[in-house]
């Protein structure tokens, strides 16, 4: 009982300390966001405001979401991107994952080793042809290519073809005795049992195409058709020295990821910690 | 890595699969055939021609003078030279040595991640809100990330060197704006962004250790650094090991921090090898060059991989 306690009383003080080092981590983000409510004269005040003495909050989201540049638009472009590109992702990875899987056929397993190999190739070491490619065949510069892009990556067919592994191969025979077919069993059979680890991909997919900066910056041209993150680097060479509009655009770019992430907290964690995947 | 091998059915299980199927004859056998490629083939088309035909290219490019404004007429067959320029081009090698500068992060985030997540693992309450407020930085859009901390190191009036000059640090670094600091700047976000990955694969590794180790090791007297050293260290060294690998390979791949907060500069002390390559296909145009660029980095990242492959044998066991 006396030991009990005192080992109580030792968490609660590394929890204490490990809170104090949390703040560290969570401060760069306050600070980003009281000073995206600021008025832009009180953005380096110091000692810092952490609760504004004057507040322009309205005025300065105003500007940034319906300004000369206006956020909406690249809202919309974002999702737009990023939605498309999760879903066909998910579904040409669960389909390849299925196919490598569960059907056993011999040119699967050669197949699979040309993917295998395919996924040590580091992205930017193939943009120059990617970029000849698609000024070429017409998708430079517009959504769809940059969603085809997004929508071949190997690294979902891998974390689901674990998963497809884990579905007994009985199941797979004997709804084929009686009389199912391959997109059948994958469609009612497979893909169900294997759902919340196409979800965890599709949360995963969706964070990083939100987050990808390099693609649309060597991809896209017209100003029109940037996602958030380009829009939000435009937006900051252009706004020059408007610090309280940079952080309005800053949260606005962060907070859809904070509650994708909140809703699929657990997912995401897991997702990572299984796959240890990098974006 | 051990628990999706453990999801996989027995062997045995496989083969009776196998052999049953044997006897519907060659149709059916056929059919398989057919629908495997149906199924894996949207995967494999998009890989072949969006990866696969491209890494062909780009060493086939590797050897060519061309610019891309001159068509592909201006395509002049160069052999080795590419490779040569780069072995006596200033920025190129100042931009290797920046990369292997870069690969001290590593270490350092992997000691941070490991400490935090022991603690976190055994030795707090509320673990669920420290496995989110240290992930928030690797989740976070970058670009954004980025702009906070450019603003945040800002060399006169930023939040950061008034708290220095506050606490009599009369002249605090200027950052970012300084070549002797921007890089090291750099490296602290880069250090403060991995964080968040790293800990949560350590605290995976870390619950994959039978506790009754550490219940044995207590019966016998063992105190807590010996602990750490015998059982946690040593059982926790393939998820070090992974992170290790795949830490120095997206060392090799730093761009968009880069490419938001500092160009390169000033005066070349933050370039990296894939800003280099960007900068030289995409501003100045030079594709040839550029290619072979992006073939040493791919021989980088190629070396790296299969020599963990080759490593993985001795060190892990799954």
């Amino acid at each position: 009982m006396h030991t009990l306690l005192r080992a109580d009383w030792r968490k609660a003080f590394v929890t204490a300390v490990m809170f104090a080092v949390s703040i560290l981590f969570l401060l760069p983000f306050v600070w980003m966001l009281i000073t995206s409510f600021k008025v832009e004269k009180d953005v380096f005040v110091f000692p810092i405001q952490w609760i504004p003495r004057e507040w322009n909050a309205i005025e300065n989201y105003k500007e940034v979401w319906f300004g000369d540049y206006p956020f909406y638009l690249y809202y919309w472009n974002s999702i737009k991107v990023s939605l498309l590109t999760t879903a066909i992702s998910a579904l040409v990875s669960a389909l390849a994952a299925y196919g490598f899987s569960k059907i056993q056929f011999a040119a699967g397993k050669w197949l699979f080793l040309i993917v295998l190999f395919t996924y040590m190739i580091p992205g930017q070491a193939i943009l120059i042809p990617q970029f000849i490619l698609y000024r070429n065949i017409g998708l430079f510069d517009n959504h769809f290519g940059l969603i085809v892009l997004g929508s071949f990556s190997v690294l979902g067919t891998f974390m689901l073809r674990q998963f497809f592994m884990g579905v007994h191969q009985e199941f797979i025979e004997s709804a084929k005795i009686d009389g199912g077919s391959h997109p059948r069993i994958f469609w009612s059979i497979a893909l169900p049992l294997v759902k919340p680890a196409v979800a965890t991909y599709a949360i995963l997919r969706f964070i990083w195409t939100w987050n990808d900066y390099q693609n649309p910056l060597i991809f896209l041209r017209t100003d029109g058709l940037f996602t958030i993150p380009l829009a939000m680097q435009k937006f900051t060479s252009l706004s020059g020295e408007f610090y309280s509009l940079i952080m309005a655009a800053a949260v606005s770019a962060i907070f859809p990821l904070l509650i994708v992430f909140i809703i699929g907290q657990k997912s995401v964690i897991e997702g990572i910690a299984l796959g240890g995947v990098k974006g | 890595m051990a628990r999706t091998m453990k999801s996989m059915p027995p062997p045995g299980l496989r083969e009776a699969g196998t052999s049953r199927r044997r006897g519907f004859g060659r149709s059916l056998r056929r059919g398989e055939q057919l629908w495997g490629m149906v199924f894996i083939s949207p995967m494999l088309i998009g890989v072949m021609i969006l990866v696969l035909f491209p890494i062909i290219a780009t060493l086939v490019l590797g050897f060519a003078d061309w610019n891309f404004v001159q068509g592909w007429d201006g395509i002049r067959w160069v052999g080795l030279q590419n490779f040569r320029s780069l072995l006596e081009d200033d920025i190129f090698l100042k931009s290797i040595r920046n990369n292997m500068i870069f690969l001290l992060t590593v270490p350092i985030y992997m000691i941070i991640s490991m400490a935090l997540a022991i603690l976190i693992d055994r030795h707090v309450y509320m673990k669920g809100y420290f496995k989110v407020a240290y992930f928030m930085p690797y989740i976070s859009n970058i670009v954004a990330v980025a702009v906070v901390w450019q603003v945040l190191f800002q060399p006169s009036y930023g939040p950061i060197n008034e708290v220095l000059r506050s606490i009599g640090i009369a002249n605090p670094p200027k950052w970012i704006a300084d070549p002797n600091y921007a890089l090291v700047s750099i490296m602290m976000i880069s250090v403060w962004i991995s964080i968040g990955f790293n800990l949560i694969i350590y605290i995976a590794g870390l619950q994959s250790i039978p506790k009754d180790l550490y219940e044995a090791a207590e019966i016998d007297g063992a105190n807590g650094w010996t602990k750490f050293r015998r059982i946690t260290l040593p059982l926790l060294s393939p998820t070090s090991f992974f992170l290790l690998v795949t830490g120095i390979i997206s060392t090799f791949k730093v761009f968009d921090i880069i490419a938001v907060m500092t160009q390169g500069g000033p005066i070349g002390s933050t370039t990296m090898m894939v800003w280099y390559l960007y900068d030289t296909a995409f501003v100045n145009l030079k594709v040839g060059y550029a290619s072979s660029i992006a073939a040493v980095l791919f021989g980088f990242v190629m070396l790296i991989t299969l020599g963990q492959w080759a490593a993985q044998k001795k060190w892990v066991n799954y």
